[in-house]
């Protein structure tokens, strides 16, 4: 379970999540939504152990992560599999080296099994005998697959998807989401997913949140969040233009 | 709660301390910088592959302009001083004049200028690119330390190969010297090189040896540094790189400067 509590964080004079209280259970998907600018990606850094909030907590698994050392954080992230808005795939080495760098620097698996399980976790995103190729000889749609692949290597408990489905056409964001649903069900993992796709992640979400200014302005199960009367809310999933100041 | 507005003849006074201020604070993330890197270069896991890898990138792949202009160097010495020597009836001096000026001075100089434009500025932007698509922060969240992959194998790196190349672009820039002086200008092979024994010792090659070894510290330390902290997007990774280049210039006279007036 993932609990955040009361999370402040400014940058300067700048506030950019005002307190934050936000619940996310286990083995469930949870999808953060909200506008450009309103803190999704600042909010998914403090998850990760990258920025350190002015005032809060982030709870995961009952540990307080906000005051954590190093080591201490490092051990927290030993159940994190993070899937980055461009994939942040290493230039440098190919597809298979790219996934199979986790488990060759975190653990004592031999080459064989390592390669098995690579090609395994390849083969469940779709891309059997993509392992030679480097990052920069894909698509961007099999660069975001190859790095849920590398994301998921370690069996990881809980899953971060930064914005997943950014600059993919309609059929490859649907393609993406049926893969995250089909790899949920499979792994079991949590799932803690920014997105800006509406109406998809409807049809994925245990639970959506939706972030605006720094708040949580409304969360629920996805047809309480597309039935809300919100204005906020109502003007974000129905993609209506700015209201006049 | 938000600060009083400074009264006007306090703002020059305002100006100057938060300059201070952030001077000192990007001081002492440098000096934090570094500190970092030395603990991770003496406390495993080592990262013996990605070490090897920057040799090959900083050392390896620098050899073609370290030769070209070693080679250049001693020429242009060579010509240069023997006609100021010929005025003087002392040409004889050709062979050491050449050697001393390489061995303590120039070669440990141009070789490290030269493998900052060629080696520093690309570890810069590569960084810089790791940084900005999120490649470090993958490493962080991995809860792997992106200091061992990146930064403590480049400094290593640049303290092994920079003497190895300076004492190459010596080598070179000697021979160099050696056929302007010998092959073109006529002087003896004997005297060119027998001088040369009686006037360099090994305090000489000794000194360019600390040189070469500190650029090579200095270089990747600011070039990793520049990547790391790198600003937003292609403008931001351009001005770093432009920033690590000028830095590290400088700080490789200011600190011959200093070395040669302290070493023997």
């Amino acid at each position: 379970m993932i609990k955040v509590r009361g999370l402040t964080k400014s940058f300067g004079a700048q506030p950019v999540l005002r307190g934050i209280d936000l619940d996310m259970p286990d083995r469930s998907i949870t999808v953060i939504i909200g506008r450009s600018g309103g803190g999704k990606s600042v909010f998914l850094k403090h998850l990760l152990g990258l920025l350190r909030p002015d005032s809060g907590q982030v709870m995961i698994n009952g540990t307080d992560i906000t005051n954590l050392g190093v080591r201490a954080m490092d051990e927290v992230r030993q159940h994190y599999g993070v899937v980055f808005q461009g994939g942040a795939l290493f230039d440098s080495l190919t597809c298979f080296d790219n996934v199979a760098f986790p488990l060759r620097e975190k653990t004592k698996l031999g080459h064989r099994e390592i390669a098995e399980r690579v090609e395994q976790r390849l083969g469940q995103v779709g891309l059997a005998g993509v392992g030679p190729k480097y990052p920069a000889e894909i698509s961007g749609g099999m660069r975001k697959r190859v790095a849920f692949a590398r994301a998921l290597v370690t069996d990881p408990e809980i899953v971060f998807f930064d914005e997943p489905t950014t600059g993919l056409d309609p059929v490859l964001v649907n393609t993406i989401h049926r893969l995250i649903l089909d790899l949920h069900r499979a792994l079991g993992f949590t799932a803690v997913m920014v997105s800006h796709e509406i109406p998809e992640i409807f049809a994925l979400a245990d639970t959506v949140a939706m972030l605006h200014d720094g708040r949580i302005v409304a969360v629920g199960p996805p047809a309480a969040i597309q039935g809300s009367e919100d204005p906020v809310v109502r003007q974000f999933i129905h993609g209506e233009p700015e209201l006049s100041k | 709660m938000t600060e009083p507005p400074v009264p006007t003849f306090a703002r020059p006074f305002e100006t100057i301390g938060r300059g201070t201020i952030e001077l000192i604070d990007v001081l002492g993330r440098f000096g934090t910088f570094f500190g970092l890197a030395v603990v991770s270069m003496v406390t495993p896991p080592f990262k013996v592959r990605a070490f090897v890898d920057r040799l090959h990138y900083i050392g390896y792949l620098s050899l073609l302009i370290i030769i070209l202009t070693g080679a250049f160097t001693g020429m242009v010495l060579g010509l240069q001083v023997y006609l100021t020597l010929s005025r003087f009836g002392s040409e004889a001096f050709l062979g050491p004049a050449v050697a001393l000026s390489l061995i303590r001075e120039l070669g440990p100089v141009l070789a490290a200028l030269m493998v900052t434009g060629r080696a520093g500025s690309a570890l810069t932007a590569e960084i810089g690119i790791m940084r900005i698509t999120e490649q470090i922060d993958a490493l962080t969240v991995m809860a792997l330390n992106p200091f061992r992959y990146l930064v403590t194998p480049s400094i290593l790196a640049g303290i092994v190969t920079f003497p190895m190349m300076t004492a190459l672009f010596d080598v070179v820039g000697i021979f160099g010297g050696y056929l302007v002086g010998v092959k073109l200008l006529g002087l003896s092979e004997g005297t060119y090189f027998g001088e040369m024994r009686t006037f360099v010792d090994f305090a000489d090659v000794m000194t360019g040896f600390w040189k070469s070894l500190s650029f090579g510290a200095i270089v990747t330390w600011v070039a990793t540094y520049k990547g790391f902290y790198v600003g937003h997007g292609a403008e931001g990774v351009a001005r770093a790189t432009t920033q690590s280049v000028v830095l590290a210039s400088v700080l490789i006279l200011v600190w011959d400067y200093f070395l040669g007036s302290i070493l023997p």
